[in-house]
């Protein structure tokens, strides 16, 4: 039997994962990766829509550079996104599923619209901003909170929970429609009170809070002992409890800390955008700000470059459907190849693909 | 039959279109080239409400002769600060009239046309143009009552066909609404006087689903009022719930926002609803030949703004489409008015006639009624304004909940 030769098969190819990679080496993965995204995108254009690649390509980035007013437009979008996103990370850091950032933020714009609606007249405009902006940090950290002590006190499953929250959350909005408008309607229409300031560009005021925020997250989960006690119970529970973390305390103040976030968000929506508010008024950014965080890998700084490019691509993805006439199942599209393509990419950062050498070798 | 009807309905057109070009000064224009049309939309093709703005958009479009590139057509746009931003890059992108559709994008046209005054801004279904005064801010609705009114002759007429045949039956139909808003009611009671002026035995109940767009709330609305006794349904509401509630259960459907056919071919009647297609070539053509677009307008049956589809011969009464094309000569020649408070026991409320009633015609906070719209034997409905402001609960009507 020894004189026998067995030949152990090996596969094609199999997955090691790295040790570590350079920073200029990960970051040149993601580059090809979306440019390689962009490249799909483009041969679907030409396929499906008859459009040209570079046509297609220009339009893209025509549609957040074309104009100044596109400029500001894209970084006030980028803004809120980056605002909800900042809001769910210390949750979400601390493995706290919050996919409740929807209804949060929609409670937190209800509060500021209800007191524009009901003090409007009886008090002067910087006085009902600070009371509107109170009331949105209140309310969307007490829809944030409630999911938290539930979870805490009994283990109920956080993410159901923040999820039923934003149906409520837009349940309360349809019924305050309802009871604001007499005629029937639903629509409230734009408030004449409760306007921020406009300092230089309209815009200008709500990008500043955001990026204050950034800061103020990024210092808070790196440079403070809640940060640290956070990261520590999103590692592992027990942990955090061996070394005398109280977890319940931590989580529900983590939670009411994302929920009031996600108040500011709605507050900024409405007394500097919309002043007005639909069930649609957060229309599923909430959802979106989930995806910007975990693009981020939970890092505040970062998170500014997720959050551009994914409004980078909503914004050419809506422009690209207006510009060739499509319906819009193809921005969708657009947008879903290239999100493929960087969380693809993430794979071969983590892992690298070793093919079977060509010699075969020979066990004795 | 279907030909007949449809013969006639192409001679008052073209009779009505002759009407009005006489009327006109100037022929129809050759489009400029310059011109740009731009066009804000709450969805997309997949809502039948916006799919009705974009088929009337490209429709105009053609008999104008624009090209692709002169019609921008911007979707998904929310009703909130999204609408102005859309706006005013439609603006920069060159555009001379822009047109949005949804009842919810008014104050944020109403911003961009504060600050765009060279550019023509026209929103349907709205309700400010006639108290704000600007001069690039317009309004437009259509008389869509007489569209209601005139099928709702056609549910009479089924009605009286399904009496004839079973002695038993009680004349009771269901409508499924979504909100009682004045354009809601104005829709159902039309619907309801249209069936009582062939039927006149004829109740209604009304179940509201505090929704434009709810499939499966107006699905069950309309299997509870089936269940309450109700012989023929119709709605006012943007989805197929409704309809294919009555296919299942083979009750009679009056449809809106266009023909249901193709899904309930047993039980679909007849569909009224608003044709565009008017209204955008008016403004593109008043822009191109820069004459003033009205601050608001209302389309009728004669300007082909409300239309009724083809009657589906299947489902409906015989004589239906003879008793149509009749009823609608003589609401387009005024013999027939449709809230017509002059006949003794065909308008009441609690037992009474109406003789007066104070509409909330100018939209202000108060939500009061300013103007006297009941005079010279009838309801004066979509004259003061484009936008409906009909919202008389009348006998024979009953609403099953008015909590929306």
């Amino acid at each position: 039997m020894r004189n026998n030769k067995t030949s152990v098969h090996e596969p094609l190819f199999h997955v090691v994962k790295r040790d570590t990679i350079p920073l200029w080496k990960s970051m040149l993965i993601r580059v090809i990766a979306v440019a390689a995204s962009l490249l799909v995108c483009s041969l679907l254009s030409m396929v499906l829509i008859k459009a040209n690649p570079i046509e297609f390509l220009e339009t893209l980035v025509d549609a957040t550079f074309g104009s100044e007013r596109r400029l500001w437009k894209f970084s006030k979008d980028a803004a809120v996104l980056l605002c909800i996103a900042l809001a769910i990370t210390p949750a979400f850091k601390m493995k706290f599923w919050n996919i409740g950032a929807e209804g949060q933020v929609l409670i937190g714009a209800l509060a500021s619209v209800a007191c524009a609606f009901y003090l409007g007249k009886s008090m002067p405009n910087w006085a009902l901003l600070i009371v509107m902006f109170v009331a949105a940090v209140i309310s969307g950290a007490i829809w944030g909170g409630i999911p938290a002590i539930f979870k805490a006190k009994w283990g109920t499953n956080e993410t159901l929970f923040t999820l039923m929250m934003n149906y409520a959350a837009s349940g309360i909005v349809a019924f305050f429609l309802v009871k604001w408008t007499p005629s029937g309607s639903s629509v409230l229409g734009e408030l004449k009170v409760g306007h921020l300031p406009e300092i230089v560009h309209p815009y200008l005021l709500i990008i500043l809070a955001v990026i204050a925020i950034t800061l103020f997250v990024f210092i808070y989960q790196s440079f403070t002992k809640h940060g640290y006690e956070l990261s520590v119970v999103g590692e592992s529970e027990n942990t955090a409890r061996y070394i005398g973390i109280n977890v319940k305390k931590v989580i529900i103040r983590t939670m009411l800390l994302s929920g009031a976030i996600c108040g500011i968000a709605g507050f900024l929506i409405v007394a500097g955008l919309d002043h007005s508010i639909t069930e649609t008024t957060v229309g599923g950014r909430g959802f979106t700000a989930i995806m910007v965080s975990w693009l981020a890998k939970f890092n505040p700084l970062v998170m500014i470059l997720t959050a551009a490019f994914v409004t980078f691509l909503n914004q050419g993805a809506s422009q690209i459907s207006t510009f060739f006439n499509i319906d819009s199942s193809f921005p969708s599209m657009v947008v879903g190849i290239v999100l493929f393509f960087i969380i693809g990419c993430e794979f071969f950062i983590n892992y690298k693909v070793k093919f079977r050498s060509t010699s075969k070798k020979e066990v004795k | 039959m279907k030909k007949i009807f449809a013969l006639l309905m192409a001679a008052v057109l073209t009779a009505g279109m002759l009407f009005s070009c006489g009327e006109k000064k100037e022929e129809v224009t050759v489009a400029d080239d310059d011109f740009k049309l731009g066009v804000i939309l709450l969805h997309d093709e997949a809502s039948t409400y916006d799919l009705n703005f974009i088929e009337a958009v490209n429709r105009a479009a053609e008999a104008l002769g624009l090209t692709e590139a002169q019609v921008i057509m911007r979707k998904n746009i929310p009703e909130g600060n999204e609408c102005y931003e859309a706006a005013a890059d439609l603006v920069d992108l060159g555009c001379d009239v822009i047109f949005a559709d949804s009842f919810g994008h008014e104050d944020y046209m109403i911003k961009a046309a504060k600050e765009f005054k060279d550019v023509e801004f026209c929103h349907a279904t709205g309700t400010k143009a006639h108290t704000e005064n600007l001069p690039n801010f317009h309004n437009a609705f259509a008389s869509i009552y007489e569209g209601r009114y005139l099928a709702g002759v056609a549910a009479g007429m089924k009605l009286n066909e399904m009496m004839a045949a079973d002695e038993t039956i009680v004349p009771k139909m269901g409508y499924v609404g979504a909100f009682t808003y004045a354009e809601v009611m104005s829709g159902y009671t039309s619907f309801y006087l249209g069936a009582k002026s062939v039927c006149p035995a004829v109740t209604m109940e009304v179940q509201f689903t505090g929704s434009w767009y709810d499939e499966n709330e107006e699905k069950n609305a309309a299997i509870a009022l089936m269940n309450n006794g109700c012989v023929l349904i119709s709605q006012h509401a943007d989805s197929m719930g409704a309809p294919s509630a009555c296919e299942e259960r083979n009750v009679p459907n009056v449809s809106y926002n266009g023909s249901t056919v193709a899904a309930c071919p047993n039980t679909f009647i007849v569909s009224s609803k608003i044709d565009w297609t008017p209204y955008v070539k008016l403004i593109c053509e008043s822009k191109m030949n820069n004459v003033a677009i009205p601050a608001d307008w209302t389309g009728t049956i004669e300007t082909g703004s409300v239309v009724l589809t083809d009657v589906n011969t299947k489902a409906a009464a015989a004589g239906t489409v003879e008793k149509v094309a009749e009823v609608r000569a003589k609401l387009i020649s005024g013999e027939t008015k449709v809230y017509d408070t002059a006949t003794e026991g065909f308008i009441t409320v609690g037992g009474e006639a109406l003789t007066s009633y104070m509409a909330d015609v100018d939209t202000d906070a108060e939500f009061k009624g300013d103007t006297e719209v009941v005079k010279d034997g009838y309801f004066h409905e979509s004259e003061y304004r484009s936008a409906p402001y009909f919202d008389v609960q009348i006998d024979g009507i009953t609403l099953l909940n008015a909590k929306y």
